[in-house]
């Protein structure tokens, strides 16, 4: 079966293609080359439309412990947003913490094919497995989480050779099914254990005497090492702190030039000017981002109203915990590993402080000057529901709607940006790069985020709309492996993605010291740690994509 | 192996029995004979070695064949106008075909172990908590309160594991750990340290746990108390205690749901819990819920991540519709709101379904007995014996590979319900 889309107007960054008239030929879920014999099945008339490959969400929170106690803490928000069965569709719920049926079938109908759980603790990764392979449609994978466990902490602090270190890590990313490494607040939750209260990035663990900052440097190296394409996913130390602009600052500067992806930049870009000690340090961060090329960041925008923060970072969240709203929040200590804390929120436009978080994150976006190393999120739903995405390009791309809404906001916080005075539109070119030649480059997904000859063909066809929130809330056409999935905005067809998964070597030898850790101190076994290739394919409907490493990755 | 050549020995098998989940088993299997040889207890030995008799499932009594029993449900189920699926002892993808037939049939889900579990739900969904996990407990408690349960008569191995194991990874002395029973006190003596102190109890009726819990909060805040006793407790004693709360590094403050079956159980878990979350104004201290035996926690965190509810919604209207008292199993079937109920049990022989009005169906382990047959009954497989499968722990954090470990030939809840829901 050959399928043609005719005459669309190509957006492909990937391969410098920018608004170009060209056919895309499909055949057996892949994009190929015109036939030879000219034969098509079928032709779609997509004249005039605009072609990008299909957007990767790559940090958005959708499966995993936090994110169902975060289901299950709010029924009230569910109550919002019901969705019926249909012939087609599975019933669920769900604004800020929608159940997994809705959250894949709201990402495709928004041209999403690809979304990234970028907090899988290793204890827990068997269950956010099990909710992504709930999830339908799209293609997903997780960034497994290291920094707070006490095997790696137990390694420094007895000044284990980085080859060990690498080891640890390319087991962990093997045995939990991942595509990438993540920190969060690095070794601020062990901290919290012992009732450290803050960890600055040169501040000791007063257990273990490992500073934040010696803990970037060995996960980064071993990402690096060991040829993972995803740099080390950093979020970093003294999220949401006043003045943790400084902090964000030596921590680009203190990566030394090896890669590092700072997430959520926008909860880490505050200084402690102005009357209400809260400002912006966006201009100084974008800067310092301009100038670092080893340094991809997501922005983390929060829009405004209801949604739910659900983090790793437990310290930080038990100091947000009281500005929950509704007022109920979770903390927890997990498994010597990790911990998470689940805290409701509402962003409030008359808060001088949320609407400086507002401008913070669009003066990120407009400032950064190159769209292939800044993404757009929401750190959903820590910000904003994923579905706001429409809505935020619109902010990006249209200065006159932009300053209109900042004209409503706190007026005090108005007077403490200079975002009126950014003239930068978003071009669809850099909204291709953002959301998908950049993000899938950024992954490590050698087939998806372009529509190059023998790529997935994972294909969003808009029609060009000069109001962009309606232009990308309802593609005309989305297209997964080649299957068309979205019709005018709605779902038609449902098919389950792929995991996305990296396998590093390691040395086995890791083990011995690992199983005599599980056996001595864990309530686990080491073999029943491990998650399967088979967990992931489940009843049949999983499958798992290895996707190659760097050249030149060790071991 | 042993003697027998055809027998099989597995070893780190985990158990579903408990929700504790250890994965230290032993098990030997010959032929559909299972038995526990390694760290079994008095809740995982029936668990594994309850015998499997009957194997044939039936209809009104009578022997016929799976796809006869199936497509009867489904006959059933078509035509009925408030449906029920409960009991729901079952493993993840159990889990998830009772959800899909519930969606595809407009039923209502509720678990077996929901009166209990919705003790700390409703706190969830009111205040939230602050809690910890077994690995953590095990390597960190300094200060064990436990709250009105009798530890080991439902989770036997508790002590051994977490809280009198060998060695803690910070160095801590494992005999300097104190256990302080507040309520019921224990059955035996699992919370005696290996070198003899017994856990200090202060006693009092679980009924009187609200009073003297509030009390214990008022006190671990400073307040001053009139009163000399509450409860019969003195409450010098509870500010003995209370000290020690705000004193501790890492104390744990631990509940069976399942034990506190008094009046006004939520609100003494909530106020347990609040007590926790100013407790840790200055040091750490957690809550450890345990519970969640028999994929309780599964098929509420299964139900969460698919419809955005825990047990007790329905999806009578087309959509997930949650009420944690209108869609109580016991409550519907009692006032006989249900015309038809699927009852799942694939762990407990013991966990029949309520008498009721309701067509019954019952998805059962082998060997389950019935003062009134059901109008079906298929006998099931076993999560982690008669075929694979994932349950979660107690802490609702941690999932346990189960495995199959002999060749039954017994259907699982997901082949029945699956060929159900296809069948409609």
């Amino acid at each position: 079966m050959l399928l043609k889309l005719t005459g669309g107007r190509i957006f492909d960054p990937a391969h410098d293609v920018n608004d170009v008239v060209r056919d895309i030929y499909i055949r057996d879920g892949r994009i190929v080359e015109k036939p030879t014999d000219g034969r098509v099945d079928e032709e779609i008339d997509v004249s005039g439309k605009v072609i990008m490959a299909g957007a990767i969400d790559m940090h958005t929170h959708i499966g995993g412990g936090k994110v169902n106690i975060a289901r299950t803490m709010l029924p009230e928000d569910h109550a919002e947003a019901v969705y019926e069965r249909t012939e087609l569709l599975r019933s669920g719920t769900g604004h800020a913490a929608p159940s997994t049926l809705t959250t894949g079938y709201r990402y495709a109908e928004m041209g999403y094919t690809a979304g990234f759980e970028p907090a899988v603790l290793p204890i827990n990764a068997r269950q956010a497995h099990m909710e992504m392979h709930d999830t339908p449609i799209i293609d997903k994978g997780g960034y497994v989480m290291l920094g707070s466990d006490d095997f790696l902490l137990r390694m420094m602090a007895a000044n284990s050779d980085q080859e060990a270190i690498n080891n640890y890590v390319a087991w962990t990313i093997n045995h939990a099914q991942a595509v990438g490494l993540k920190v969060v607040n690095p070794g601020g939750i062990s901290a919290f254990k012992f009732n450290q209260r803050k960890l600055d990035l040169d501040e000791k663990n007063d257990f273990y005497g490992v500073t934040p900052r010696d803990i970037l440097h060995r996960l980064s190296r071993a990402v690096q090492e060991i040829g993972v394409p995803h740099p080390l996913h950093v979020h970093g130390c003294n999220l949401g702190v006043p003045g943790n602009m400084q902090t964000t600052l030596d921590t680009i500067q203190g990566a030394e030039g090896v890669p590092m992806h700072l997430t959520h930049i926008q909860f880490h870009s505050y200084g402690t000017e102005g009357d209400f000690k809260f400002s912006s340090g966006a201009a100084e961060i974008a800067e310092a981002i301009n100038k670092h090329k080893n340094i991809t960041v997501d922005v983390g925008q929060i829009l405004f109203g209801q949604t739910v923060t659900a983090s790793g970072d437990n310290m930080r969240q038990f100091a947000g915990a009281p500005h929950a709203h509704p007022n109920k929040w979770v903390c927890m200590d997990i498994e010597c590993e990790a911990g998470c804390g689940v805290v409701p929120f509402k962003y409030k436009d008359q808060s001088y402080v949320n609407a400086l978080q507002w401008m913070i994150g669009l003066e990120t976006f407009l400032m950064v000057d190159d769209p292939w190393r800044i993404f757009l999120t929401t750190d959903h739903p820590n910000g904003a529901p994923f579905t706001s995405y429409p809505h935020l390009i619109k902010l990006l791309m249209d200065k006159s709607f932009r300053n209109d809404m900042l004209s409503t906001l706190h007026p005090e916080a108005q007077k403490a940006t200079h975002l009126a005075s950014l003239d930068r539109e978003y071009s669809l070119y850099e909204i291709a790069i953002m959301t998908r030649a950049g993000a899938a480059k950024l992954v490590g997904l050698a087939d998806r985020g372009h529509l190059g000859i023998g790529a997935a063909a994972d294909i969003t066809v808009y029609t060009d709309n000069s109001d962009r929130e309606k232009m990308f809330e309802k593609p005309d056409y989305v297209f997964k492996d080649g299957e068309m999935v979205v019709r005018q905005g709605q779902v038609i067809k449902i098919t389950w993605g792929t995991t996305h998964v990296v396998k590093p070597e390691y040395d086995v030898s890791i083990e011995k010291p690992l199983q005599q850790y599980f056996d001595k101190f864990h309530t686990l076994k080491m073999s029943n740690f491990k998650i399967s290739n088979d967990e992931i394919i489940d009843d049949g409907r999983g499958s798992l994509t290895i996707q190659p490493l760097h050249k030149g990755g060790r071991l | 192996m042993t003697e027998n050549s055809t027998a099989t020995v597995w070893h780190e098998v985990a158990s579903p029995f408990c929700g504790i989940a250890s994965d230290d088993l032993t098990i030997e299997v010959n032929g559909n004979t299972v038995k526990v040889l390694e760290n079994g207890d008095a809740v995982t030995r029936p668990g594994f070695e309850t015998p499997i008799t009957d194997t044939q499932p039936r209809i009104n009594g009578k022997e016929v064949t799976l796809d006869q029993a199936v497509s009867h449900i489904a006959d059933l189920l078509i035509n009925s106008k408030q449906p029920l699926i409960a009991g729901l002892g079952t493993d993840l993808n159990g889990a998830r075909a009772a959800m899909a037939l519930a969606d595809k049939s407009g039923a209502t889900i509720d678990s077996y172990y929901s009166p209990a579990a919705f003790r700390n739900i409703l706190v969830l969904q009111d205040t939230g908590y602050m809690t910890t996990t077994l690995t953590e407990v095990r390597n960190r408690v300094d200060l064990l309160v436990v709250v009105g349960t009798d530890i080991e008569s439902t989770f036997p191995r508790f002590y051994e594991r977490m809280v009198w194991n060998k060695e803690s990874m910070f160095g801590q002395d494992i005999e300097s750990r104190e256990v302080i029973y507040l309520g019921k006190p224990p059955s035996g003596d699992a919370s005696t340290s290996p070198k003899g102190k017994k856990a200090q109890v202060i006693a009092c009726d679980n009924a009187d746990l609200p009073e003297v819990i509030s009390v214990l909060r008022a006190l671990v805040k400073g307040k001053q108390i009139q009163a000399e006793t509450v409860a019969g407790v003195a409450v010098s004693d509870l500010s003995t205690l209370a000290d020690k709360l705000n004193a501790a590094k890492y104390s744990v403050v631990t509940w069976s749901a399942g034990q506190l079956d008094i009046d006004h159980a939520e609100a003494t878990i909530q106020n347990v819990c609040e007590m926790i979350k100013e407790i840790n104004a200055t040091t750490r201290s957690n809550g450890l819920p345990i519970g969640g035996k028999e994929g309780d926690t599964t098929v509420n965190a299964v139900a969460s991540w698919q419809s955005g509810y825990p047990m007790r919604t329905t999806f009578n209207r087309r959509f997930p519709d949650y009420d944690p008292f209108l869609n109580d199993s016991r409550r519907i079937l009692a006032n006989d709101e249900s015309d038809f109920l699927i009852w799942v049990s694939s762990f407990n022989t013991t966990v029949t379904p309520p008498q009721s009005s309701a067509n019954t169906i019952v998805l059962g382990r082998s060997g389950m007995q019935f003062e009134t047959e059901p109008e079906v009954y298929i006998p099931v497989g076993v999560p982690g014996i008669d075929h694979e499968g994932r349950t979660f722990r107690s802490d609702s954090v941690v999932s346990v590979p189960l495995r199959k470990l002999r060749d039954s030939g017994l259907p699982s809840v997901f082949e029945v319900l699956s060929a159900v829901e296809q069948a409609l």
